[in-house]
């Protein structure tokens, strides 16, 4: 375990392609009042290379800590981590946050097992209640939610989306501390070679003002058709949960979620999708949601505006009758 | 090359999750564990990269839920040995001294390349793969796609990021890697054959090592989240509700 804690709050600057994520400034926002109640400072530490100007975006934290080496160019756990390891042996804040994101969950997980901190992960909810840090943490794709008590020097990753970004924006300018690059990146054995765009799918979903979901409920590859009937009826296309790509029933570029694609359409109708935080994350700002789920309690139900509780194959068929004669009439 | 491949059971979410007297765990009696699915992706990778390069893949669990056929299936699908890990301090460990225990085995043994699924359903207090990195002072990258063996000693990963975008990292090994997908689904296999297996293979199994770490943070209540009520429910028939929904979105606009 580390040296002692301080009551301070360190946000880590997650950023990727020379801007800072989203959710970073979400972190600070929530990361402030924390920091405030605690009676410690809010810290944002950002290594990077070529990265000052990115310092300038940071003004909600008390300062920022940043440390300049092109090996943290690019993210790796093992770099980005030996710098928040040589912070913390300094002295371990109360609290350090990531976002639970690709970067933030490998970079949590690695450095709390290298300093023996204990960690939560998934928090949707961060209080401080009589000194004494209250995480509420999503399980089981949330169908669960768990509150419990955070100690002095926990890593903590949280939703993205779980709190507002605005209250992490700010104009001021940062005071800006470097610190020296640690001897461990000598040491490092993990490189980032090149990053792969997406390539391009034969529709663009992003574009589309109705998008048909289909998640695991959908079953099997031969009940697609299904789904994109109703599409064309809706005029839209047909997008996907993270399982129906796995299978290999429709290309990556029809995945929404935490890694496949944020879609804004004015419908979205999502049939047998349980709604797991990874896949909400990227379809909650659509316009209208509408779900279809057999399991009354499915999480989906949370995030839409309708929902039918019932077995999607027997909801779907009438549907698409009922869009026939709609049609057929106005023929 | 060696590769361990580690298992965790998880709650299977088909059934009702029951919540326990004291408000804090869940009510066990009943629960059913299915292996976690990033899991079954992560044995999947180590199979391909034993059909490709005829790796050793051998796949550990801890000694809890329906492991047995867990690790049997393992064999079936091609994994050389399968080690079951126990007793455990307690039935269903959380995941930071999950990953101590495995580490404890691991670092005995000393695998080229050691993966996992990148995070399980009930993950509290951790993610396995990066824990077991920074407990083993190994390099850990994890949300990948695809993992490839490269020169000699390295590996190349995929690693996601939003909107599609991947990373291509290559690592030296030993190294640790959370897999989310697999580059194939998870094969499947026939259920007389995993039976075949039950009876003609055994179990190798691991002592429990003594383990530190972290007391786990304290659970206040664990529960269920109330319903938000904002979702309007259209029910009836089937019929009924599909016409329901028609003339939302006829009044939305949604329809031209
Ligand atoms: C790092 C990371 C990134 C991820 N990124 C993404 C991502 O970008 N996008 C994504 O989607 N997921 C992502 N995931 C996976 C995510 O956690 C969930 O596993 C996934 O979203 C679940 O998909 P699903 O809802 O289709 O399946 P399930 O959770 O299995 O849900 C299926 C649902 O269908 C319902 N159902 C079954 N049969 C029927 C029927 N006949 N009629 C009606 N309903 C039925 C069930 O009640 C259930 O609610 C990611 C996970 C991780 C760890
Ligand atoms: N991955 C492993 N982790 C821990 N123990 C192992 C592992 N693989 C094998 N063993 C143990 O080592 C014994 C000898 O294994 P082997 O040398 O691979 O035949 C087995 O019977 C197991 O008990």
């Amino acid at each position: 375990m580390t040296t002692a804690t301080t009551p301070d709050v360190w946000i880590y600057v997650e950023h990727l392609r020379g801007a800072v994520a989203p959710h970073t400034y979400e972190l600070l926002g929530k990361g402030r009042e924390l920091a405030a109640a605690l009676g410690g400072r809010l810290i944002a530490v950002l290594p990077g290379h070529g990265s000052r100007p990115l310092a300038g975006t940071l003004g909600a934290a008390d300062a920022v800590v940043l440390v300049e080496d092109e090996r943290l160019a690019s993210f790796s756990a093992e770099a980005h981590g030996a710098v928040l390891a040589a912070l913390a042996a300094g002295g371990m804040p109360h609290l350090l946050l990531c976002g639970a994101t690709s970067a933030g969950i490998d970079l949590a997980a690695h450095l709390a097992g290298a300093l023996g901190a204990p960690m939560v992960v998934n928090a949707r909810a961060l209080a401080v209640d009589g000194g004494t840090v209250i995480a509420t943490s999503q399980l089981c794709g949330g169908k669960l939610l768990c509150e419990l008590e955070v100690a002095p020097g926990t890593i903590v990753t949280a939703l993205a989306g779980a709190f507002p970004a605005d209250a992490g924006m700010s104009t001021r300018e940062p005071q800006v501390e470097t610190a020296e690059a640690p001897e461990a990146l000598r040491q490092i054995r993990t490189a980032v070679t090149r990053l792969l765009e997406p390539s391009a799918g034969d529709v663009d979903i992003t574009r589309a003002g109705v998008l048909v979901a289909v998640g695991r409920g959908i079953q099997r590859k031969e009940n697609l058709p299904l789904a994109e009937e109703l599409a064309t009826l809706l005029g839209g296309a047909v997008c996907a949960s993270r399982p129906v790509i796995d299978q290999g029933w429709l290309p990556l570029s029809r995945q929404v979620g935490k890694s496949g694609l944020a879609v804004k359409p004015g419908l979205y109708l999502a049939l047998g999708i349980s709604g797991a935080s990874e896949h909400v994350e990227g379809m909650k700002d659509a316009a209208l949601i509408v779900a279809v789920n057999s399991d009354p309690q499915a999480p989906i139900f949370e995030v839409a505006h309708y929902g039918v509780v019932g077995d999607l194959f027997e909801v779907v068929p009438p549907l698409i009758e009922a869009l026939k004669g709609r049609r057929a009439q106005a023929a | 090359m060696k590769i361990a491949v580690l298992l965790t059971m998880v709650p299977d979410l088909v059934d009702e999750l029951e919540i326990d007297a004291a408000g804090t765990a869940l009510e066990t009696q009943w629960l059913r564990y299915v292996l976690s699915e990033s899991d079954d992706h992560a044995l999947e990778q180590a199979l391909v990269l034993k059909d490709r390069y005829g790796a050793d893949v051998t796949a550990l669990a801890l000694d809890h839920g329906d492991v047995d056929q867990t690790l049997f299936t393992a064999l079936a699908k091609g994994a050389q040995e399968a080690v079951k890990i126990g007793p455990l301090p307690r039935p269903d460990p959380g995941r930071r001294e999950a990953a101590a225990i495995f580490a404890g085995v691991l670092a005995a043994w000393s695998p080229d390349l050691i993966l996992a699924g990148v995070q399980a359903i009930n993950d509290c207090d951790g993610h396995l793969p990066g824990l077991l990195g920074g407990l083993l002072t190994l390099p850990s990258i994890g949300v990948t796609r695809s993992v490839d063996i490269a020169a000699s000693g390295t590996v190349t990963v995929l690693k996601e990021y939003p909107g599609g975008l991947a990373a291509e990292m290559t690592v030296a090994l030993p190294a640790v890697i959370g897999v989310l997908s697999a580059p194939q689904p998870p094969r499947y296999v026939p259920v007389a054959r995993i039976r075949e297996v039950t009876k003609s293979r055994t179990l190798a199994s691991a002592p429990t090592p003594a383990v530190s770490g972290p007391p786990a943070p304290t659970i206040r209540r664990l529960f269920k989240p109330e319903p938000s009520g904002r979702a309007k429910m259209l029910t009836g028939t089937p019929d009924q509700a599909a016409a329901e929904l028609v003339s939302i979105l006829e009044n939305r606009g949604v329809l031209r």
